[in-house]
C-alpha cells in the first residue's frame, strides 16, 4: 500500500514535532526514519498509525483519505518501543487479541485463530513460549511476540517504533536482518524508525532524515550518504562524522590550513551569494589519508602537498586505522578524523602532513548549509 | 547471597586483637536487652490499645449470655441499622468505584488544565473533619440550607434520609479507590491500550480488556479500604441522619444509640457484628495483599 504525506504539521502546544512534511512511501517499500532524538519521528509514525491527528496536511493510504479512520480502521500492525505486550496475558493470548478484537461479522473461527498464530509462532520462532506471559520472557522474545501480534493480522502496513532499541548490541544485528528478510518476504509497506544509522541505513530501502520537525532528505542510503542535501545530513550520515569545516573563500578556492581547495567559478558564486566570505568543506574520513607514507615532520617543515594535524588518538580497527587530530584552520584548532590503512599508522604527539583525495570534498553554504552543487 | 565477611575477618585475626578489643557483633544487631525492650513496648501497646480492647468488645457482648446477644440483634431497630450499613457501604463502594477509576484515568493519561487542582480535590475528603463534612451537606440541603427551600417544594429529602447518609459517606470515603488507581495508572502509561487500539480493539473492548485486568488489584485494594470505612463511619454521617431509629440510624449510630440507654449488651453485641465485618475486610485485605506479592 502507497502511503502519501502531504503538508503535515503537528504541534503540541508551541512545540513544532512535524513541520510540513511531505512523503511518499511507495507500496512494499521498507523506510527507515532517521533523526536525533526530539526530531520528530516518532510523532511521525503515530501520525501515520492514527494514534496522532495531524493540526495541518492530509494522510493519504492508496490515494484514499486515512485521516477520517481511526487507528483501528486503518489496518495498520505498530510495534512499540517497548513492545507493549499485554501483561495479563500470554503469549498466545497476546498474539491472538488482534483476531479476536474484530467485530463478530469479520471475526474468524477459533480453530481459525489457533492455527494463524501458530503459524506466526513459528515464523518468529515462539512456539515454545506460546503459554508464558511476557514477564517470563526475554527482551528478544517480547520483541518477537510484538512482531507476532502485528502480522498475524496481516496488516496493509507495518509501522515500527525503534523496536531493536532495548535489545542488546548482538541480538539487535541478528533481528535487525530477521525484520529485513520478514519484510521483503511479506511485501509489506513499513515505516520504521530509528536513531541508529547503521539500522537505517542496512534496513532501509530509502532513508528519510528528520531534524527538529523538517524532512531534510529522503533517499537511498547511498545517496545519502554520497551526496547529502545539506551539512545536518552530511554530519548526521557516516562514524565516524564527516569532518565539516567553515573557511575563508579565496581566489580559485576554499583556503584550508595552508592549502587552497580549488572550486569552480560558478560554485564560488554559489558559496558567496548573500555576500557570504566563508564556505563549509566536507570530507569523508576515507576521503583523507596520511600523506609521505606517515613521514612524521619535523618542526618548521613545510606540510605540502596536503595540511598537517597533531595526533591526538588513533583507533586500530585492525583493516585500518582512524587517526584523529587537530589542525590550524584560521586560527582555530579544529577536529580531524582520518582514515587510514592500517600499515603506516602513526603515534599520539606526532605531527603528520594530510592528503585529500581529489574531488570527494564536499560543498555546503557556510550559512544555510544547503549543498552547493554544479 | 553470601555470607558477610565479618566472621572471616574474625577468625583471621591475631588472638591479641581479639583479647584487646571485646567481640562485637554485628554492627546492626542491638544489644538483646533493647530488642527484647523494644518488642515488649510494641507488643504490649498492640495488646493495650487493640487487642484488649476488642476482646472486651466481644465479653461485653457475650456478657449476658448467647440469648441476649441474639435477641439484641435480632432487633428491628438493629436489623435495619444493619441493613441501611450494607446498603449505604454498598453504594459508595460502587460509585467511589466508577468514580476513582474515571479520575485516576484522566490524571494518569491526560494532561490538562486543573488537573494539580483535581488532585488536591481529591484529598480533601482526607483533611477535612467528617463532621464537617456532614454540615457542608446540612448547609447546602438542610430546611434551611441553600437549596432547603426548593427541595422542600418539590418533597425531596436529602438530610435526614438514606440520601444524606450516602453523600456523606462518599464524600469520607471518596479518596480510598482513586487513590490506589493513580501512581499504578501513571506507571503503566497509555502503551497498552494504543496497542489495542491499533490491533482494532473498540474503546470499551479495551478498558475490559486491558485496563482493567491491569488495575484489578489496586481497584479490589481500593474497595475494600472504601468499604471498612463506609461502614465505619460515625461522625459525617450522625450530623446527617436525624439519628431516627429504625430508618437513618447506621449501625455506628446504632451503638451510640443504644449504649446512651444503657443497654451495654445490645452494643456491644452490634459492635462485635461490625468489628467482626472490619475483620473480615482485614483479612480480605491481607490474602489480597500475599496473592499480589505473588503475581
Amino acid at each position: 500500500m502507497k502511503i502519501s504525506m502531504v503538508n503535515v504539521t503537528k504541534r503540541f502546544g508551541t512545540f513544532a514535532a512535524l513541520e510540513g512534511v511531505n512523503l511518499e512511501i511507495q507500496s512494499g517499500e521498507l523506510i527507515a526514519i532517521l533523526g536525533p532524538s526530539g526530531s520528530g519521528k516518532t510523532t511521525l509514525l503515530r501520525v501515520v498509525a492514527g494514534l496522532e491527528w495531524p493540526d495541518e496536511g492530509a494522510v493519504q493510504f492508496d490515494g484514499q483519505d486515512a485521516l477520517s479512520h481511526s487507528v483501528g480502521e486503518r489496518n495498520v500492525g505498530f510495534v512499540f518501543q517497548h513492545y507493549a505486550l499485554f501483561r495479563h496475558m500470554t503469549v498466545f493470548e497476546n498474539v491472538a487479541f488482534g483476531l479476536r478484537a474484530r467485530p463478530r461479522k469479520h471475526r474468524h473461527s477459533e480453530a481459525e485463530i489457533r492455527k494463524r498464530v501458530e503459524e506466526a509462532a513459528k515464523i518468529l520462532d515462539l512456539t515454545e513460549y506460546l503459554a508464558r506471559k511476557p514477564k517470563a520472557l526475554s527482551g528478544g522474545q517480547r520483541q518477537r511476540v510484538a512482531m507476532g501480534r502485528a502480522i498475524v493480522r496481516e496488516p496493509q502496513v507495518f509501522l515500527m517504533d525503534e523496536p531493536l532499541s532495548n535489545l542488546d548490541a548482538k541480538l539487535r544485528v541478528q533481528t535487525r536482518s530477521q525484520i529485513a528478510s520478514l519484510q521483503a518476504r511479506l511485501g509489506t509497506t513499513t515505516v520504521y524508525v530509528t536513531h541508529d544509522q547503521v539500522e537505517a541505513m542496512t534496513m532501509g530501502h530509502r532513508v528519510a532524515v528528520l531534524k527538529d520537525g523538517f524532512l531534510q532528505q529522503v533517499d537511498t542510503p547511498r545517496e545519502l550518504y554520497d551526496h547529502p542535501t545539506n551539512a545536518f545530513v552530511a554530519g548526521f550520515i557516516g562514524s565516524p562524522a564527516m569532518n565539516l569545516k567553515t573557511v575563508p573563500l579565496v581566489d580559485g578556492g576554499a583556503q584550508l590550513g595552508g592549502i587552497v581547495v580549488p572550486l569552480t567559478r560558478e560554485q564560488i558564486a554559489e558559496a558567496s551569494k548573500d555576500g557570504t566570505k566563508t564556505v563549509t568543506v566536507g570530507f569523508r574520513p576515507e576521503d583523507l589519508d596520511i600523506a609521505g607514507n606517515g613521514k612524521v615532520l619535523e618542526k618548521g617543515e613545510a606540510d605540502d602537498p596536503g595540511f598537517s594535524i597533531n595526533v591526538e588518538l588513533v583507533e586500530e580497527l585492525g583493516s585500518d586505522a582512524y587517526v584523529y587530530g587537530t589542525a590550524e584552520l584560521g586560527g582555530d584548532q579544529e577536529r580531524i578524523v582520518v582514515r587510514t590503512e592500517g600499515r603506516h599508522v602513526p603515534h599520539m604527539g606526532d605531527k603528520v602532513s594530510i592528503a585529500i583525495r581529489k574531488g570527494q570534498e564536499h560543498l555546503f553554504h557556510a550559512t544555510t548549509g544547503e549543498r552547493i552543487r554544479v | 547471597m553470601t555470607a558477610l565477611p565479618v566472621t572471616d575477618l574474625e577468625s583471621s585475626a591475631p588472638p591479641a586483637c581479639a583479647i584487646a578489643r571485646p567481640r562485637k557483633a554485628d554492627a546492626r544487631e542491638d544489644p538483646p536487652l533493647v530488642r527484647r525492650a523494644i518488642i515488649a513496648v510494641a507488643v504490649g501497646f498492640l495488646g493495650l490499645f487493640i487487642v484488649l480492647p476488642l476482646i472486651n468488645v466481644f465479653a461485653q457482648a457475650f456478657a449476658k449470655g448467647i440469648e441476649t446477644y441474639l435477641s439484641a440483634l435480632r432487633d428491628d431497630d438493629t436489623r435495619s441499622a444493619i441493613h441501611l450499613t450494607l446498603l449505604v457501604a454498598f453504594t459508595s463502594v460502587l460509585l467511589n468505584g466508577a468514580f476513582g477509576l474515571a479520575a485516576a484515568w484522566a490524571i494518569a493519561k491526560f494532561d490538562f488544565r486543573g488537573k494539580n487542582v483535581l488532585i488536591t480535590l481529591i484529598d480533601l475528603p482526607f483533611s477535612v473533619s467528617p463532621v464537617i463534612a456532614g454540615l457542608v451537606f446540612v448547609l447546602l440541603f438542610g430546611l434551611q440550607g441553600l437549596f432547603g427551600a426548593w427541595l422542600a417544594a418539590h418533597d425531596i429529602k436529602i438530610i435526614f434520609a438514606l440520601p444524606g447518609i450516602l453523600l456523606a459517606t462518599i464524600f469520607v470515603t471518596f479518596p480510598f479507590i482513586v487513590r490506589e488507581l493513580i501512581p499504578l495508572m501513571q506507571e503503566q502509561g497509555t502503551e497498552e491500550e494504543e496497542a489495542a487500539l491499533s490491533l482494532g480493539a473498540s474503546g470499551i473492548k479495551t478498558f475490559i480488556r486491558v485496563t482493567l485486568p491491569n488495575v484489578k488489584w489496586a481497584l479490589l485494594y481500593g474497595v475494600l479500604l472504601c468499604n471498612a470505612r463506609a461502614m465505619g463511619e460515625f461522625g459525617a454521617v450522625s450530623v446527617v441522619s436525624g439519628h431516627i431509629r429504625g430508618e437513618t440510624n447506621t449501625m455506628p449510630l446504632q451503638i451510640e444509640a443504644l449504649y446512651e440507654d444503657y443497654q451495654s449488651a445490645a452494643a456491644f453485641a452490634v459492635a462485635s457484628l461490625l468489628a467482626l465485618l472490619a475483620l473480615v475486610t482485614l483479612i480480605a485485605k491481607a490474602a489480597l495483599e500475599s496473592r499480589v506479592g505473588k503475581d
